[in-house]
């Protein structure tokens, strides 16, 4: 940092409005694909659980697994093998988000009433509509739980992968460090990381509302 | 309304084994068509299992179900289910879905379009009591008890199913909503015709509601008969201890005062004008505890205008006694 250089230089903000906007659309990109590859993966996992309750140990533990990884550490393993690449970025961001994902819908589904499951049967749902009609809209408040804490988390790595050539408004943080500790652009980087990430819980609290009215009911 | 014809279900040599254990043990009996047949009995003695085999929810081990002759072994499960009505004690409501949704989900599941599942739904909400534009669009959760259960017997009867299953459905709600309940049932029923297979631990439930009564213990089927035969008649010491020392008492509920023996010979005049005055469709039940609330020891029967004679204690006691 400068001597007599100020927090933040307004003047400096102002004219980059444009590189913000940019970093904006990365960073949003990153987290929407990471977690939406992430809900899948986990989807199928948890189905896996569901239908085979023995595969939940193994499953639970590899997934545990990655999520102990520091993030660090990870991408720096993983730069030799697919280098300063989004897929780089990606794999990690996704084993981080799978941990959370695979528990909520496995623990929304397990927690549907018995009795609720009994009737979808006994009035002759087959197994397929039980998932989809019954399982899974019941389940989703719970789902939704999980992808809130999957996206905020995720926003939050994503900075993270600015040493991977990456990093949405990590990049900011990155070379504001880099360029003597230029605190401005540190610390809008920063800034605006947890805005999105409040901004994005806020839309999916939203989200969850419109499509869980019952819930609101009573 | 449309009313539909009910199926003739016969149970033939049914059994279903635990890991060597019998739950059910050669069960045969046959329910006529467009009657209640109550499957009553304490815990464990197999009556929800053998309901349940009838919607294949539980496959039996050995014997046979047929439904109007159909071996139901032989039918897709899901089929079958759509075709009959399926109602249990927590009722088991969609909490995601409206009240409507929930009593239009077996026409949805059969294909049925929009506007005939529309209608059928306001018809049902109607036949159960409960203002279709008032409760239509509300969420389960929205419901008392009484009225998720009578929501849950709307669902079941929605396409117009020849059989019903109910398993215990008035278990969980107070004793005033569940004799509301059991007569609006009662009234339903013999509106549409529908067999019902209606499992209760209640024998008092049992009586009131059956027009057969199925007595299980340890798997096995104890005495299967209208319930005035088996108060009557207990098949054996079992029966006559589950049906209660008060049985006679409970026949009591199953007799008019029309007929009784009455004595035309009284005069009426000569009766003190607090004695009670009845008529000849009052049950001796009712008719005996007026006559006790009075302090009369007879009641005066009038069928309308007419004098048809007194009821005295003592006949009533003498009816008590002499099936016992």
């Amino acid at each position: 940092m400068t001597p007599g250089e100020p927090l933040i230089r307004w003047d400096w903000i102002a004219s980059h409005l444009d590189e913000f906007a940019f970093r904006l659309g990365e960073h949003f990109e990153l987290t929407v694909i990471a977690v939406g590859v992430g809900l899948v993966i986990a989807f199928a996992l948890s189905l896996l659980i569901l239908r085979a309750p023995r595969t939940e140990g193994p499953i639970t533990w590899v997934s545990g697994t990655l999520y102990t990884i520091p993030s660090l550490a990870l991408f720096a393993l993983l730069v030799p093998y697919t280098g300063f690449t989004v897929l780089t970025a990606e794999i990690g961001l996704v084993s981080y988000t799978l941990l959370i994902l695979i528990r909520n819908i496995v623990r929304g589904i397990r927690g549907i009433p018995a009795d609720v499951r009994e009737a979808a049967v006994g009035m002759g749902y087959a197994p397929r509509e039980i998932l989809w009609r019954i399982e899974l809209p019941l389940a989703l408040a719970v789902i939704f739980a999980g992808i809130r804490v999957a996206t905020i988390s995720t926003i939050g790595l994503v900075t993270v992968t600015a040493l991977i050539g990456q990093g949405g408004f990590g990049f900011l943080i990155l070379t504001g460090m880099q360029r003597s500790f230029f605190t401005t652009e540190m610390i809008a980087g920063a800034v605006l990381s947890v805005a999105l990430a409040g901004a994005a819980d806020a839309l999916l609290v939203l989200l969850q509302r419109r499509l869980t009215p019952w819930t609101r009911a009573a | 309304m449309a009313s539909t014809r009910g199926a003739t279900v016969e149970f033939r040599d049914v059994s279903k084994r635990y890991s060597g254990q019998l739950a059910v043990d050669q069960l045969s009996f046959t329910v006529p068509s467009g009657r209640i047949c109550v499957l009553v009995g304490p815990s464990g003695s197999g009556k929800t299992t053998s309901l349940k085999m009838v919607n294949r929810l539980i496959e039996p081990s050995g014997g046979a179900i047929l439904i109007d002759g159909h071996d139901v072994l032989r039918e897709e499960p899901t089929a079958l289910r759509r075709r009959i009505g399926y109602v249990i004690q927590q009722v088991g409501l969609f909490p995601h879905q409206t009240i409507a949704e929930n009593v239009g989900t077996v026409p949805r599941l059969l294909g049925w379009p929009k506007d005939r599942i529309a209608a059928r739904t306001e018809q049902l909400l109607a036949l159960v009591g409960l203002e279709p534009s008032r409760f239509g669009r509300r969420y389960p959760a929205q419901l008392s008890g009484g009225e998720r259960q009578r929501v849950g017997v709307a669902r079941a009867l929605a396409a117009e199913p020849p059989l019903m299953l109910m398993d215990e459905p008035f278990g969980a709600v107070d004793p005033i909503v569940r004799d509301r309940l059991q007569n609006e049932f009662l009234r339903i029923q013999r509106d549409q015709g529908t067999t019902v297979l209606f499992v209760t631990h209640d024998v008092d439930e049992a009586i009131k509601l059956g027009d057969r009564v199925a007595l299980m213990r340890g798997g096995r089927l104890v005495q299967y008969a209208p319930p005035g035969e088996l108060l009557a008649h207990p098949a054996d010491e079992f029966v006559a201890e589950f049906v209660g020392s008060d049985r006679g008492l409970k026949r009591l509920a199953l007799l008019t005062v029309g007929g009784a023996d009455l004595d035309p010979t009284v005069d009426r005049r000569g009766v003190g004008g607090n004695a009670p005055v009845l008529s000849p469709a009052t049950t001796l039940r009712e008719a005996l505890a007026r006559m006790l609330a009075s302090e009369a020891q007879v009641g005066v029967v009038m069928d309308g205008e007419r004098y048809l004679g007194v009821l005295t204690l003592a006949k009533i006691g003498k009816m008590i006694r002499s099936d016992a």
